[in-house]
């Protein structure tokens, strides 16, 4: 098979792709509830926004979303390694290159014609909120069992401060999100290969 | 003498009180639980009409229900929850329980008497006193609240694998149930009671424990959550029926480990 008959997005990047944007929204929303009963900050998230409704609805949310946060990103970073996508897509990647592409971006002088090409900008993007998704797990392993695991705690700063890392690691979630959603509104094809995988 | 017949008699009065509220509140509390868990099922899936209110809750209970096997499985009988320096204390302690400040139930220290019951050898009652004449230790622990904040206190007590030990528990029992003054209850898994750490809490700072945090007697696992952590504890009973918990009942994971 050539390149061209190949989808561009594989099935089972598609089918974790979604999967994970629903556990994304689950455990962000639920979250923000959680949050809410004891605010680290001077603010708290409105009502309408939040899931659960009350403390207990919100943690049996993120505590049920979780497993699938964890396991379809379990199976999306097996697949990305075990074929071979993480290193065809993502690499090389160089601090020089993200630098000229986010130029041409700002100068709208970056094109996409080809899907199947990510740019360094989108590289370094994708990666980075690979490796968020990881440390809101594991901070989040802290908060849900800070005794059980001793070194992770330790790693983390302790309980108090894996609460700090997790919430930090959750608003570069929330800013990801954001700048993917502006993205995939500026160039919609995206949108439709990220569906039908062409 | 004289004046502990009407001091006992206001506190039921008020327990009966207590308890017809809670009657009362307990559908509105599920109704709101419901419906809100469907607010949010529904914006999200929208159009998926096979999802409503409850089986969406039944759902969410039964993964609860999974959380609780999942932590049982990564709970260590013997590892320990990390110490701390006395002078880590979190001063003042904050105070916390289902009802605010201005309720908190003062209890009387010469009629006070904890039963113990159930799948337990020796049943009688304890006085304070004899609760206070065995062997007690400290511990400078970390309190973490299912809200998220947590507080460094220092508790001291009875190390209750010991106590277990002293009444004859059948340790092979399922759960060790806990009935309060302030018609709290919660139950524990056995693994959990038996845990090193695990103490029948008798004082705070060296100081007997005063009410705002449980007196006379509070149970006080730093392997668990604050609302698994039982204030004015009047009666202790071992059994292999479960025996679900305040918060529990209405939505709180049950295993509620730390």
């Amino acid at each position: 098979m050539t390149d061209a008959i190949l989808p561009i997005h594989p099935v089972w990047l598609r089918v974790t792709h979604w999967l994970n944007a629903l556990a994304v929204v689950l455990m962000t929303m639920s979250g923000w509830r959680i949050y809410n009963a004891s605010p680290l900050f001077d603010f708290k998230f409105g009502k309408a926004i939040t899931l659960g409704g009350w403390l207990g609805g919100a943690i049996q949310w993120h505590f049920a979303a979780m497993w699938l946060l964890a396991a379809n990103g379990l199976v999306y970073l097996l697949c990305n390694a075990g074929t071979g996508r993480i290193v065809r897509k993502f690499f090389p990647l160089s601090p020089r290159a993200i630098v000229a592409d986010l130029r041409a971006a700002f100068r709208g002088r970056l094109t996409h014609a080809d899907l199947r090409q990510y740019n360094a900008v989108q590289r370094a993007a994708y990666l980075f909120v690979m490796v968020d998704a990881v440390l809101l797990v594991l901070s989040g392993l802290v908060l849900w069992k800070s005794v059980q695991f001793p070194l992770l705690r330790e790693l983390l700063g302790g309980y108090e401060t894996a609460r700090r890392v997790h919430f930090f690691a959750m608003a570069a979630m929330v800013a990801f999100v954001m700048v993917h959603l502006a993205m995939v509104a500026l160039v919609p094809r995206t949108l439709l290969t990220m569906i039908r995988g062409r | 003498m004289i004046r502990k017949s009407p001091a006992l008699l206001a506190i039921d009065g008020d327990a009966v009180v207590k308890e017809a509220l809670r009657r009362i509140e307990q559908p509105s509390r599920r109704m709101f639980l419901q419906r809100s868990l469907t607010l949010g099922g529904l914006s999200l899936l929208t159009g998926c009409a096979i999802v409503d209110d409850e089986s969406v809750e039944h759902a969410l209970m039964k993964v609860s229900r999974f959380n609780d096997k999942v932590q049982a499985w990564l709970f260590d009988p013997r590892r320990l929850a990390p110490t701390y320096p006395e002078s880590m204390i979190t001063r003042p302690f904050p105070f916390n329980a289902y009802y605010g400040e201005d309720e908190i139930r003062e209890i009387d220290a010469d009629s006070y008497r904890l039963e113990v019951t159930g799948m337990v050898a020796d049943r009688h009652a304890w006085s304070l006193a004899e609760l206070r004449a065995l062997p007690q230790v400290d511990q400078v622990t970390r309190h973490i609240c299912v809200e998220g904040w947590s507080a460094i206190g220092k508790w001291g007590g009875v190390a209750f694998s010991g106590f277990l030990a002293r009444v004859g528990a059948d340790t092979g029992a399922k759960y060790v149930g806990f009935k309060c003054a302030d018609d709290y209850y919660t139950s524990i898994d056995m693994a959990t009671a038996l845990h090193p750490q695990t103490l029948l809490t008798l004082s705070y700072n060296g100081r007997p424990l005063p009410p705002k945090y449980g007196f006379p007697m509070k149970l006080r696992m730093p392997t668990k959550l604050g609302y698994k952590n039982p204030k004015h504890i009047q009666a202790i009973f071992v059994t292999n029926t479960y025996p679900g918990g305040y918060w529990e009942d209405q939505g709180y994971n049950w295993f509620g480990g730390s």
